[in-house]
């Protein structure tokens, strides 16, 4: 088969705007777009920037638009494209560092925001700690979130409101609310109850729909609001008591 | 110049439960070559061993059984003290991964679940389904922001600086800026993990290409054991990608062309879950026997496990068949080979984690403390991770405290970063040369070929001689463009040179050890021979040119005894 791949350049150092490169490329194997684009980066333009790690699906280094859907581009075979044309660009609403990278840092900086890690009770115990598999089921789907971005980047609210925490990292918040053993405080996770918080997000679903790990995570953002509310009017119900 | 106390180089679980571990009063910092999550600890899947006794098939287990598998498992190359001493911390370490977060799948009562895995007698890897990699990466990345660790991401380290025997920092290339510089540093703890991108086929991620190793050799440090590389028996064909020994663990059956259960013939009792050189030897004389398909795969059968107990204990790698081969294991088996997978050799280290340079540790696969010996079973290279990333921390920290600066470090840090900008600058200069992406795949080729599951005396003697003949053809290699941002080109060339040094080592070693032992299997020399052989191969750069030792290996209370299984 024969390919075009429509690849978006830039160097904000030396260019003025980012613009359309195209790579023909031909191969006969099963091949996926992460492959495709180390073969052109190899025989054709050794400068061509991108990140990649497991190829795998897990490591959540190569998230990029392809033919304008969200992907990981090591899980997306070029034949399942059903286009001779193959058109490449980087993670929108975070800005080009060069070609396909971008700077990940304003979403990193979403999930450390929300304080990411368990607030345990005490020690550790010498014996660990006893919890029900039932428990913990409600944050197996997040914990199979990857931090690819995918959501951040397609969430048109984050994209306008730079207060806006994001899908990944509400729903990372979630996560941890939900855990049996962590012990944070309502007054600690309730600053989420804010405009650039759970009550930002317009239930558009657009992080449903790339997430690359079916993570959900407007579920987790929609718990959230619901376990907000609930805990306020319990909070109320005491108060008055 | 930039200057830390302990810097870490690796943001994989060794490098994180190292920078853990260090006094937080210390200035510590982390660099990697990629994001810290982006690390290849990521995609380990079936689990982490511990004596815990959870399962109920294992109740009285103890880590004395657990240190007499890894023992036996290593045919008896582990240094016997190291081996007992990570088994016994398993304990205490799984009980912390737990209270950091880790989300462990449970069995009811709520204790941590364990499953069987080759080589042990008792199941007792817990895990967190088939994602237990990702989930305690992601945990103990949690824990270093909690704990304000400071990362320096996308740095690659590309040179050890070193001044009487002692460590005084590295040389970087920072991708984002496409520039290099020196760091300066009291103690430099390596965590840089494997080099499975050395071989055609590896279930490593594409950014392992070993240099960390490499670079400690460059610097006259010496590599241990290095013959010893693991081929992992069940990769997807044709992509490689990791299906976990937990699937077996869970139940599933190896099966060839003629619909039999072949085990039986190499491993009657343990069949499955024999350690994973002599299944992953099984499954590659199967395939050369003409009783696999397509001559290049058999069969992982799972169906009879069932579609709620795959999609509860096993669903990434059911994802990922169904993303890479198109295969749904609910209802068809999967096709695997074996493939390169991990490192058994590495950066030799005391059970302190310390090397013979003064200031440097090293920790996780590109470390080798010898706890592996010549076959590592599954289940216990993340438990090595945490247990001696942790070490390696504490040691670290412990030196630096009595530890004095020496003179001129500053001038010697920048001269070293100089060298390394002149040499890349010469290489720009070149107007055309060798591309070093078609090296390394000359490189994947020899190893694969006549440095892989099964060697004979002449294959690794060509393969000495492809290597030095590719050595010349590195001289000549070039960089096309100017911009040095994010050049991934860059980052190939600076580590093929390790991936040289690695190669080299690998092959003498294995040329060199006349017997089989492990994941070393001599055609010409099939048995394991103590009398001659029951020792460390030790490796080291004098005067540009590898020299060849021996070391002996610990024996505390288990007699060396032929493997059964």
């Amino acid at each position: 088969m024969n390919y075009t791949f429509r690849t978006l350049r830039f160097d904000p150092l030396k260019d003025e705007s980012p613009y359309f490169q195209d790579f023909l490329y031909e191969t006969e194997e099963t091949k996926t777009t992460l492959e495709a684009l180390m073969d052109i980066r190899n025989e054709q333009d050794c400068t061509l920037a991108f990140r990649y790690s497991c190829r795998e699906a897990i490591c959540g280094s190569c998230g990029m638009v392809i033919n304008g859907r969200f992907e990981l581009a090591c899980r997306t075979m070029i034949d399942s494209l059903k286009s001779s044309v193959v058109v490449i660009e980087p993670l929108p609403n975070l800005e080009i560092q060069k070609d396909l990278v971008v700077d990940m840092e304003p979403f990193f900086e979403t999930v450390r925001k929300i304080r990411p890690y368990i607030f345990p009770e005490g020690e550790v115990l010498e014996k660990g700690c006893r919890i029900e598999e039932k428990e913990m089921e409600r944050i197996f789907q997040y914990i199979n979130c990857i931090l690819c971005g995918c959501c951040y980047s397609a969430c048109p609210v984050a994209s306008r409101d730079e207060r806006y925490l994001g899908p990944a990292a509400l729903a990372k918040l979630y996560r941890f609310v939900r855990d049996p053993r962590d012990m944070r405080h309502f007054s600690e996770w309730s600053k989420v109850n804010t405009e650039g918080g759970v009550w930002g997000c317009d239930t558009v679903f657009k992080c449903n729909e790339v997430c690359p790990k079916d993570v959900r995570p407007a579920d987790g953002i929609e718990a959230l609001r619901r376990k907000l509310v609930l805990e306020k009017i319990k909070r109320l119900f005491r108060f008055k008591r | 110049m930039l200057s830390q106390d302990i810097l870490v180089v690796g943001g994989g679980l060794a490098g994180l439960a190292a920078a853990l571990a260090c006094d937080p009063q210390l200035k510590v910092a982390v660099i990697s070559k990629v994001h810290p999550l982006r690390s290849h600890s990521v995609a380990a899947q079936g689990g982490i061993n511990a004596a815990l006794g959870n399962n109920p098939e294992g109740r009285d287990d103890t880590w004395e059984g657990h240190a007499f598998d890894t023992i036996k498992g290593s045919d008896y190359l582990a240094d016997q003290d190291v081996a007992e001493l990570m088994c016994e911390k398993a304990i205490p370490a799984i009980y912390e991964l737990e209270y950091f977060g880790v989300p462990f799948s449970r069995f009811p009562g709520g204790v941590i679940a364990q499953r069987p895995f080759g080589g042990a007698g008792i199941p007792r890897t817990c895990y967190a389904a088939d994602r237990t990699g990702l989930v305690i990466l992601h945990t103990l990345y949690e824990q270093s922001l909690r704990r304000q660790v400071k990362f320096y991401n996308e740095w690659l380290v590309t040179k050890l600086v070193v001044k009487d025997g002692k460590c005084l920092g590295v040389v970087v290339f920072d991708l984002q800026k496409g520039e290099i510089m020196p760091v300066k540093a009291r103690a430099v703890i390596f965590a840089t993990g494997g080099y499975g991108r050395v071989y055609l086929r590896t279930t490593n991620a594409y950014i392992n290409h070993g240099s960390g190793i490499g670079i400690a050799y460059r610097a006259g440090v010496p590599l241990k054991d290095m013959e010893f590389v693991q081929f992992h028996p069940t990769s997807l064909y044709p992509s490689n990608i990791l299906i976990t020994e937990g699937a077996r663990g869970e139940g599933g059956y190896l099966v060839n062309n003629k619909g039999r259960r072949f085990m039986e013939d190499y491993a009657s009792s343990a069949m499955e879950l024999a350690p994973r050189d002599i299944v992953a030897r099984a499954i590659q004389t199967e395939i050369d026997r003409r009783n696999g398909f397509e001559n290049q795969y058999v069969h992982l059968d799972l169906r009879h496990l069932g579609e709620k107990k795959i999609k509860k204990r096993l669903p990434g790698i059911r994802e990922i068949s169904i993303n890479f081969s198109g295969l749904d294991p609910i209802d068809t088996p999967l096709p695997i080979q074996p493939a390169q997978h991990y490192s058994m050799g590495g950066i030799d280290v005391d059970i302190h984690c310390a090397s013979r340079m003064e200031g440097f540790y090293a920790a996780g696969e590109c470390a080798c403390v010898s706890t592996h010996g010549a076959n590592r079973l599954g289940g216990n290279s993340l438990l090595e991770t945490v247990v001696f990333g942790k070490i390696a921390g504490e040691e670290a920290a412990h030196w630096v405290k009595g530890s004095s600066g020496s003179k001129d470090e500053e001038k010697h840090l920048l001269d070293a970063a100089l060298e390394v900008k002149k040499k890349i600058e010469e290489r720009q200069k070149r107007e055309a040369g060798e591309k070093v992406h078609r090296l390394l795949n000359r490189l994947k080729l020899i190893m694969s070929e006549q440095v892989g599951l099964f060697r004979n005396n002449k294959d690794l003697g060509q393969a000495l001689e492809k290597i030095a003949e590719l050595r010349e053809d590195y001289q000549r290699v070039s960089i096309s463009g100017k911009c040095l941002r994010f050049s991934q080109e860059l980052v190939n060339i600076i580590e093929f040179e390790s991936m040289l040094d690695l190669a080299g080592v690998i092959t003498l070693g294995a040329l060199n050890r006349t017997e089989t032992r492990g994941s070393h299997y001599r055609l010409d020399f099939k048995e394991r021979n103590d009398k001659d052989w029951l020792k460390h191969t030790l490796v080291a750069l004098k005067d540009g040119k590898p020299q060849i030792s021996y070391k002996e290996v610990h024996i505390t209370k288990y007699e060396p005894k032929a493997r059964q299984y």
